[in-house]
């Protein structure tokens, strides 16, 4: 059995040496260092040199198959954030406090004076 | 040095009165020990989903419809995603693409007469918990009390041009929103928060400038003098030759001056994206006549009916609508009493003379005005004479008493029985033939005495004025 | 018969009859738990003493009349991903380890006020995320039918354990076919509700916008009958949806007749395996037998579904995934110097490799300059693949599939490809985008004696079509019982990785 011939996993050519413009216009592209750290940041996760590649290739190969649905036409067609059109889905001003401190504090990894305690912030 | 002019528009949060948070049962109350009214969804539990409060979208349509916007009547929910320890999903829901409303504007008087300020849009989101820094520690608290209490953002176009304009703009916004009981508008508790965008361009030029944004203002007077101090910072740059870079400036009260705040490590790159965990809103036609019904005569009508209505000044109408509490209570007693002036007169004087004593705030009207109206009836019709109506007053603002039976019980009703009053004042000169001799000897001071003599005889119930008309009579005799 | 081969309906019958009680399941499941789990790992936490005392608790209710539901009694196992107040819920990740949540899942207390009996909580793939449930921080589990194959996923842990009899039912949820593949690589009926139909209050979100909770059980009764205890309306999540009263349960019938049944015979192509491609042939075969009219027909944007569903699945994750900080809850790193040092490292250490890839991919899609490109065009394709739907269903009642393209794969063999991993969702990942209801049962063993399971896809809100359609291919056929819960033969079969 095959699945490559079933869904063939598209390396589009051109994308090997995109220059920029093209690469945020039309296709992802080659994912630069610049660009995983860009996202490593954005997503908080410290990855090692290692991880950085790894992900490099990972989202290079998946960004390269989604590039096959730039043939589908979208045009005018509202995109679907919702499943069902529900709209108006209220809740009464009523006060029903959640839950006791304890229980809230139960799971910090660090807790002072009823709080979750972080490094310094400012 | 060229001419330049400055160009503001305004960020204004808004948090919003209601009992509840805005995606879940948790009290906004103010205060309380840290994390007491907190639950899986304002503290960003996994598995838990947030459900929107329904008057937080009737205040959100009701201030837009007061600063004249138009209603997105299909408006949804987009998040906001950026890490910090007072935002327990480390995304806040807001809303970017379809915002409630839009594209309004609110009238204000400048030195050169009237002007419109544009609402960009006004959109609905949550608010972050509170961090507290311990002083000499290297760590910092997390409260989530206020997460998930419910805001406005009210985006103003660049159209304001002095800090007086803002001021005014501002003052007429709060005075809206505190109408609608949307929210109380303080700056210094921050239930109320401005931010300051600003740039400053040559002037006759049309392009916008380079601008900065000032962020902890606590008051006008800090938001007057952050918009001068920023406007010479930036024209010096400009004249220096230098550049005014676009960064978020901290101000600082106490020394007057603003410092850029440190930059977050993270791009502002939010991904927004629409908010999956809740359904759109839609505001139909019905719903919204429903809330314009509800909508109140603000400020600026009811004064310019004041004056038409009532003839009272126009300083006046303005004391007495700054609380809509003030003009519903000023309203209704003067409908009940038929003397609006009167009304006026309690709710100006000795009102406001309490409120400041007992350090009261403006709208904490703790008397009714069916009662304010008996009161000024009462000491219209002579009853009681307005010495004893002050008392009467005060116990009313105190107590909640009712004059009419407040009166009644301490036997307070002016002497109005007059042959009383004469069997009282002869027997007055009968104990006093000495003060009568010196009266008649033309020692008008002992007039005095015996009207106080009378006075106190009546415990006060008597009309002085009243008193000394009839002691002069009997003594001519 | 031992008390573990019984099914749920049946079970439930026996506790109400008298003839066995909430206590006697509960100790033959812990039994068969205690004999199987070395071998299979379906569990992650396993509540013996908190079982037994409910169990002790439901049974008097039982007896004085309080609780007369039919489920009353069972023992059921939770996924863990599913909150449990006072019960560990780790979603298979290091990063939850250690958490108790202080509330449950909407769907837990619908089974609670059903009388039913909480065994414990289930492997699955860290966060869902994984097609063979060894993307689990605790290890993978191992398919009861062969010890050296992945039970599927993200459900596996649900699914083993109900195939092996270490519990009469589960709960799983589903966001790409998590409930339906490892159904059918279990040998197991698994069903994923319309979207909205049982609540997700207190369901560890992955994709909030297609994650739904479902029942995995021995046959199709027991499904529709766990999907009446648990389908609600719940005011705590703003998209369940308020639906017309149905009896699942009731809607089981002999008869297809009147069900118009369609084959997309497009994705039946070249990369199928042809034994199952043969199921997909027999089940139409019978079905028609039965009354229903099959037909094959073309099913349009297939190729689209995949990138559609991962790039919308990875968005919705970056989000949701984002309040794992360390600060209130789950791994904390040790000595930072700072803020965000803590942020990175905790988030680092406590996430596996593959919720790491799919952060990062939601990350990158949703960030400024390729949001349009691959967000949004997304969400289109999303709805013309809704609108696909809508159009089959206007000529069939249900769309007969498979569920996977290949039988449950060897351990050890999907992560080395994760591109490939995702693209073998291809049957599975459609029905979440378009909030559909699927139900996978099983048809046969294959040659090597793996279960072959086949798919029925109805319209949203018509489970009671797929449930009668599934009813009848269960009836015509004879499917095996695990052999792994019967015997006492539990050697080490051949390469069995025992953990």
């Amino acid at each position: 059995m095959n699945h490559q011939k079933a869904h063939p996993i598209r390396i589009n050519q051109t994308s090997l040496r995109p220059s920029e413009e093209v690469a945020r216009e039309t296709y992802a592209g080659r994912i630069s260092d610049e660009t995983i750290e860009y996202i490593g940041i954005l997503a908080q996760l410290e990855l090692s040199s290692e991880e950085k590649e790894q992900a490099k290739s990972d989202m290079e190969q998946m960004l390269s198959y989604f590039d096959q649905m730039k043939e589908l036409d979208t045009e005018g067609i509202e995109p679907m954030s919702h499943i069902f059109p529900v709209e108006n889905v209220f809740r009464q001003d009523v006060v029903a406090d959640g839950s006791a401190r304890e229980e809230i504090l139960t799971n910090a990894p660090r807790e002072k004076n009823g709080c979750f305690q972080v490094p310094k912030t400012l | 040095m060229k001419q330049y002019e400055t160009v503001i528009g305004l960020e204004v949060h808004v948090e919003l009165d209601t009992k509840t948070k805005i995606f879940c049962s948790c009290s906004t109350a103010f205060g309380g020990e840290p994390n007491t009214h907190v639950c899986p969804v304002c503290t960003g539990m996994p598995g838990a989903l947030p459900v929107l409060n329904q008057k937080v979208v009737e205040f959100a349509v009701a201030v837009g419809l007061a600063l004249d916007c138009s209603i997105t009547r299909y408006c949804k929910f987009d998040r906001k995603n950026y890490f910090y320890p007072d935002n327990p999903q480390n995304y806040q829901i807001s809303q970017l693409y379809l915002p409630i409303c839009r594209a309004g504007g609110v009238e204000i008087e400048t030195e050169a007469g009237k002007k419109t300020v544009g609402i960009h849009e006004i959109h609905m989101e949550e608010d972050a918990g509170k961090l507290i820094h311990m002083e000499g520690e290297n760590c910092s608290l997390v409260d989530y009390n206020r997460s998930g209490v419910p805001l406005l953002e009210i985006v103003t176009e660049p159209d304001m041009r002095t800090s007086m304009e803002v001021v005014a703009f501002l003052e007429k916004l709060r005075s809206m929103i505190q109408y609608l009981g949307a929210s109380d508008c303080k700056l210094q508790e921050g239930s109320m928060r401005v931010d300051v965008n600003l740039s400053v361009r040559e002037a006759g030029s049309t392009a916008l400038g380079v601008r900065t944004e000032m962020k902890n203002l606590n008051s006008f007077r800090g938001i007057s003098r952050a918009i001068e101090k920023e406007t010479i910072r930036q024209i010096q740059l400009l004249e220096s030759g230098r550049k005014v870079v676009q960064e978020t400036r901290r101000w600082d009260d106490a020394l007057e001056d603003s410092y850029v705040m440190r930059s977050k490590e993270d791009a502002r790159d939010y991904r927004y994206f629409p908010e999956p965990d809740l359904p759109p809103v839609r505001v139909d036609e019905a719903w919204l006549k429903e809330i314009k019904a509800r909508q109140p005569e603000f400020r600026e009508e009811k004064r310019k009916r004041y004056r038409k209505d009532y003839g009272i000044s126009d300083y006046d109408a303005g004391i007495l609508t700054e609380t809509k509490a003030m003009a519903d209570v000023f309203e209704k007693a003067a409908a009940l009493s038929k003397l609006p002036k009167k009304a006026a007169n309690w709710l100006m004087g000795e009102t406001l003379r309490l409120q400041k004593e007992h350090h009261m705030e403006a709208k904490e009207l703790p008397f009714s005005p069916e009662h304010l109206a008996e009161l000024v009836l009462l000491t219209e019709s002579g009853a009681i004479n307005s010495t004893v109506a002050k008392e009467v007053f005060e116990e009313m603002f105190l107590h909640d008493v009712d004059p009419g039976r407040y009166v009644e019980e301490k036997g307070l009703r002016t002497l109005g029985d007059e042959g009383e009053l004469r069997d009282c004042i002869y027997r007055i000169l009968e104990e006093n033939p000495k003060s009568v001799r010196d009266y008649l000897n033309g020692k008008d001071r002992a007039l005095g005495f015996l009207v106080g003599q009378t006075m106190k005889a009546t415990k006060g119930q008597a009309d002085p004025e009243k008193v000394q008309q009839l002691l002069k009579e009997i003594l001519q005799k | 018969m031992e008390i573990t081969d019984l099914t749920a309906a049946s079970l439930g019958k026996k506790i109400k009859a008298g003839a066995l009680t909430a206590e006697d399941a509960v100790r033959a499941a812990c039994e068969q738990i205690r004999r199987l789990e070395p071998v299979l790992h379906s569990f992650i936490t396993i509540d013996e003493a908190g079982a037994l005392s409910q169990a002790k608790a439901v049974q008097e209710k039982i007896e004085s009349g309080e609780l007369t539901g039919p489920l009353a009694g069972v023992p059921i196992a939770v996924k863990d991903n599913l909150c449990t107040e006072g019960l560990r819920t780790t979603c298979g990740s290091n990063m939850l380890e250690h958490f108790t949540p202080c509330y449950s899942a909407t769907a837990v207390n619908r089974l609670r006020e059903a009388g039913m009996i909480l065994l414990g909580k289930t492997n699955m793939d860290e966060f869902a995320m994984g097609s063979t449930t060894e993307t689990s921080y605790f290890g993978a589990t191992n398919n009861p039918w062969d010890l050296a194959c992945a039970p599927g996923g993200s459900s596996g842990g649900s699914c083993a354990a109900v195939a092996a009899g270490e519990c009469f039912c589960a709960l799983g949820s589903d966001t790409g076919g998590s409930i339906r593949q490892p159904s059918a690589f279990c040998g197991v009926t698994g069903l994923k509700p319309t979207y909205g139909t049982v609540s997700r209050y207190g369901l560890i979100a992955y994709a909030s916008s297609l994650d739904q909770i479902g029942p995995i059980a021995k046959d199709v009764t027991d499904c529709a009958m766990l999907l009446d205890v648990i389908a609600s309306w719940d005011a705590k999540d703003s998209t369940s949806m308020l639906r017309e009263p149905c009896d699942f349960a009731g809607a089981l019938g002999e008869e297809a007749a009147h069900l118009r049944i369609g084959i997309p015979v497009n994705y039946l192509k070249e990369g199928l395996d042809p034994e199952i491609e043969r199921a997909i042939q027999e089940a139409g075969e019978a079905l028609a037998k039965r009354g229903a009219v099959v037909e094959e027909f073309q099913m349009g944007l297939a190729d689209y579904a995949v990138s559609a569903y991962y790039i919308i699945a990875s968005a919705e994750a970056s989000s949701n995934l984002a309040r794992f900080d360390g600060v209130k809850y789950g791994h904390r790193a040790e000595e930072v110097l700072n803020l965000h040092e803590m942020y990175k490292k905790s988030r680092s250490q406590g996430f596996g490799p593959e919720v790491k890839r799919r952060i990062l991919l939601g990350s990158f899609v949703l960030s400024s300059g390729y949001y349009d490109a691959y967000y949004l065009k997304a969400l289109q394709a999303r709805a013309l693949i809704k609108r696909e739907f809508d159009r089959a269903f206007a000529s069939y009642d249900v769309i007969l599939s498979p569920a996977a393209p290949t039988p449950a794969p060897r351990l050890g063999e999907s992560l080395q490809d994760p591109m490939q991993m995702y693209l073998n969702d291809v049957y599975t990942v459609s029905a979440n985008l378009a909030g559909l209801p699927g139900i996978t049962l099983p048809w046969k063993l294959n040659r090597k004696g793996l279960p072959i399971g086949v798919q029925l896809l109805g319209d949203c809100f018509q489970e009671q079509k797929i449930l009668r359609a599934a009813y009848v291919l269960e009836q015509s056929r004879v499917f095996p019982a695990c052999p792994l819960a019967k015997s006492d033969r539990i050697k080490e079969s051949g390469e069995g990785t025992v953990r």
